[in-house]
């Protein structure tokens, strides 16, 4: 069990900068999602605090010791593989105790430790097996047994379950977690995938193009996202986003036609700042009972609707709002939208999300957001 | 595509069969003469009909080419060259592709230029290094005008000069190189957080996925080292040094001995020295097809 600590740590592959100053301190026994796209230097990071790939500059302290200088053994961390990477020519209980015999571990101890290992991810009916004869969910299972086993300090997951079909990747997701929530280890676990972050981690880590965007829980990282593209990567389908002008009397106006009302407290804005509003499809509230906008006064979006999805639960709206598009989610149950009419949207102020046009980060007033 | 059709399975049939025939037939007829005494061998044509001279003519071969020694002989270098180019074939693969210094991509091609110099385009310098290894050291250092006065060491007429210049080829090095670049990289990054140095993986890891392959290049060498014949006859002149395919060019007295070539005999001795690389081929060949056609990871 340890702690780990990035300091300003880049990487860069010749000239390329890949990782640009990352910082992040996980606290001892934290489970951490890394979240971003492709190519955003997540992996790269992950890969740096298991010794796998060099640190240009900075610094990885795990439980308190600088780890740069030292060899992956010698870290204390264990990795989960996307492709599993278990040694195909080994029988399950071989490759589970594989870093034991490296390590000099007592035959019986080590037959000892495998089986509890095991035991822990429901394999002992398969240690005799090779690899080549399980399915994917059990590979993967041998995987985390063979990352267990060593009871190391901390837990590494690279994309561990992008290879699995998606209903064997809910129920490993659970597994997971459930593992975690025994065993308290320190958890580092990159992902692109919303879904399994937000699911799994106490704490997220939003990276872009070799930054960090934004440490946050789950629940914050949703309803407080710190930059447009937090805000637009969070979220399925993605937050509606649109130019708009502060004006007096806590309104916003859209660019293009439209106005909402805001709550200028919960922002640092000015009168007249040229910002980004953005809106979430399922914090979108329909106005049908109010047609004309003109004669009601009350802000509101012109919103025309053109694609309708089912998703079983929730319905998915796709239209325009002017000449832009515009996305809303709604309860299936709710009455269905004619396509082609033209329907006034609004949404609570609270659900207002305003960002600076320049920088892209979030306008909120962070005290008065986290007082909430 | 397969297709199976009755008359498209006759004919492919029939190919593989007069295929095989094509290919027994100077065999049979090479055990045949083997069975018959010395006229009845000249006569024209040969009887196809086994005599029953077998045993005589087998002895005699086997004495006069002296075969207890030489298939030793033959035995000894097939399995040095055989074991000496796995090893080698297998660690410069090794450094080649999982370790990263400068110069290795010319090293690479450097081996991989020798393919193009067999031993018989080389075998003058070749056979100058044999008769003093050192030598290569010598003129380099006699290049500077340096006498560093080290001894002679000769190789002729040695296991060692007969092995050594047979397992610097890089057939094995460019098998191995790429089957271990098909190797997942994640397999050497997990050995890596389970704590196996380099050559723990190469051993525990590496070995073990490439023992097919190994089979395919042991079945290869020892057949090209079995069947070597001018590197023995040029480094070995001493009798008890002799390997199997230079003993058979012995008993087969050319017309510059003015004899006729005793033809019962010398086929009987050829059937000898072709058993050996028999077994090998028959004991590895299952291995030896796997490693040639799959690739299972």
């Amino acid at each position: 069990m340890a702690d780990v600590s990035i300091r300003n740590v880049r990487k860069s592959y010749g000239k390329t900068e890949v990782v640009h100053g990352v910082s992040l301190d996980i606290p001892d026994g934290t489970f951490v999602a890394i979240l971003g796209p492709s190519g955003c230097g997540k992996s790269t990071v992950l890969r740096m605090i298991a010794g796998l790939e060099t640190i240009t500059a900075g610094e990885i302290a795990i439980g308190g010791q600088v780890v740069n200088a030292l060899e992956p053994r010698e870290r204390g961390c264990a990795m989960v593989f996307q492709n599993y990477a278990l040694y195909p020519h080994m029988t399950v209980a071989d490759n589970i105790g594989y870093a034991l015999k490296v390590a000099g571990v007592a035959k019986a101890e080590r037959r000892r430790r495998v089986e509890e290992a095991a035991r822990t991810v429901e394999l002992t009916e398969f240690l005799d097996r090779r690899p080549g004869q399980l399915s994917g969910g059990q590979r993967q299972r041998v995987a985390m047994a063979r990352a267990i086993v060593r009871e190391p300090k901390v837990f590494l997951f690279d994309e561990p379950l992008s290879n699995l079909d998606a209903k064997l990747r809910a129920a490993m997701r659970l597994e997971i977690r459930r593992l975690h929530n025994r065993l308290k280890a320190t958890s580092v676990f990159v992902t692109h995938d919303q879904a399994e972050a937000l699911t799994l981690a106490d704490l997220v880590v939003v990276m872009n193009a070799g930054t960090i965007e934004q440490i946050a829980s789950p629940r914050d990282l949703y309803r407080h996202p710190a930059s447009r593209f937090v805000a637009g990567f969070i979220g399925s389908p993605p937050m509606n986003m649109m130019p708009g002008v502060i004006t007096a009397g806590g309104g916003v106006e859209i660019a293009g036609g439209g106005r909402l009302a805001i709550d200028l407290d919960d922002f640092d804005i000015e009168i007249g700042r040229a910002v980004d509003v953005g809106m979430r499809p399922e914090d979108v509230i329909l106005d049908s009972r109010m047609q004309d906008a003109a004669a009601t006064g009350q802000p509101a979006l012109a919103f025309t609707a053109e694609l309708t999805e089912e998703l079983g639960a929730t319905r998915l709206i796709y239209g325009k709002s002017g000449a832009r598009d515009f996305a809303i989610a709604m309860p299936a149950s709710s009455p269905q939208l004619p396509h082609g009419q033209v329907t006034r949207v609004h949404a609570a102020p609270a659900r207002i999300h305003l960002f600076d046009q320049t920088t892209g980060l979030s306008l909120r007033n962070v005290a008065r957001a986290q007082a909430q | 595509m397969i297709e199976r059709t009755p008359i498209l399975n006759f004919v492919t049939h029939a190919i593989l069969l007069s295929g095989l025939v094509i290919l027994l037939l100077p065999i049979f007829i090479v055990l045949i003469a083997t069975t018959h005494d010395l006229p009845t061998v000249n006569t024209v044509p040969m009887p196809l009909w086994p005599g029953s001279h077998m045993l005589e003519n087998w002895s005699a071969a086997w004495t006069k080419g002296d075969f207890a020694r030489a298939l030793v002989n033959s035995l000894v270098v097939a399995v040095g060259v055989t074991v000496g180019k796995i090893t080698i074939a297998a660690l410069s693969a090794f450094s080649i592709v999982y370790f990263r210094y400068p110069g290795r991509t010319v090293l690479f091609w450097l081996i991989f230029i020798t393919l193009m110099l067999p031993l018989e385009v080389r075998i003058v310098p070749t056979y100058a290094v044999a008769a003093d290894a050192l030598r290569p050291i010598k003129a380099l250092f006699s290049l500077g005008n340096i006498d560093i006065g080290l001894p002679e060491w000769n190789l002729l007429n040695s296991y060692t000069g007969l092995i050594l210049p047979l397992i610097a080829t890089a057939t094995g090095t460019f098998l191995y190189r790429q089957f271990f670049l098909t190797v997942p990289e994640e397999l050497c990054e997990s050995a890596k957080m389970d704590g196996a140095g380099p050559l723990r993986f190469f051993w525990d890891i590496l070995i073990p996925l490439s023992a097919t392959n190994m089979a395919a290049l042991a079945v290869i060498m020892f057949v090209y080292a079995w069947n070597q014949f001018l590197w023995p006859l040029l480094v070995v002149n001493k009798p008890h040094m002799m390997t199997a395919t230079v003993q058979l060019d012995r008993i087969v007295p050319g017309p510059l001995f003015g004899q006729p070539p005793i033809w019962n005999e010398a086929m009987a001795a050829t059937l000898i020295v072709m058993i050996p690389p028999l077994i090998v081929v028959i004991m590895l060949q299952r291995w030896f097809i796997r490693g040639l056609i799959q690739s299972d990871k």
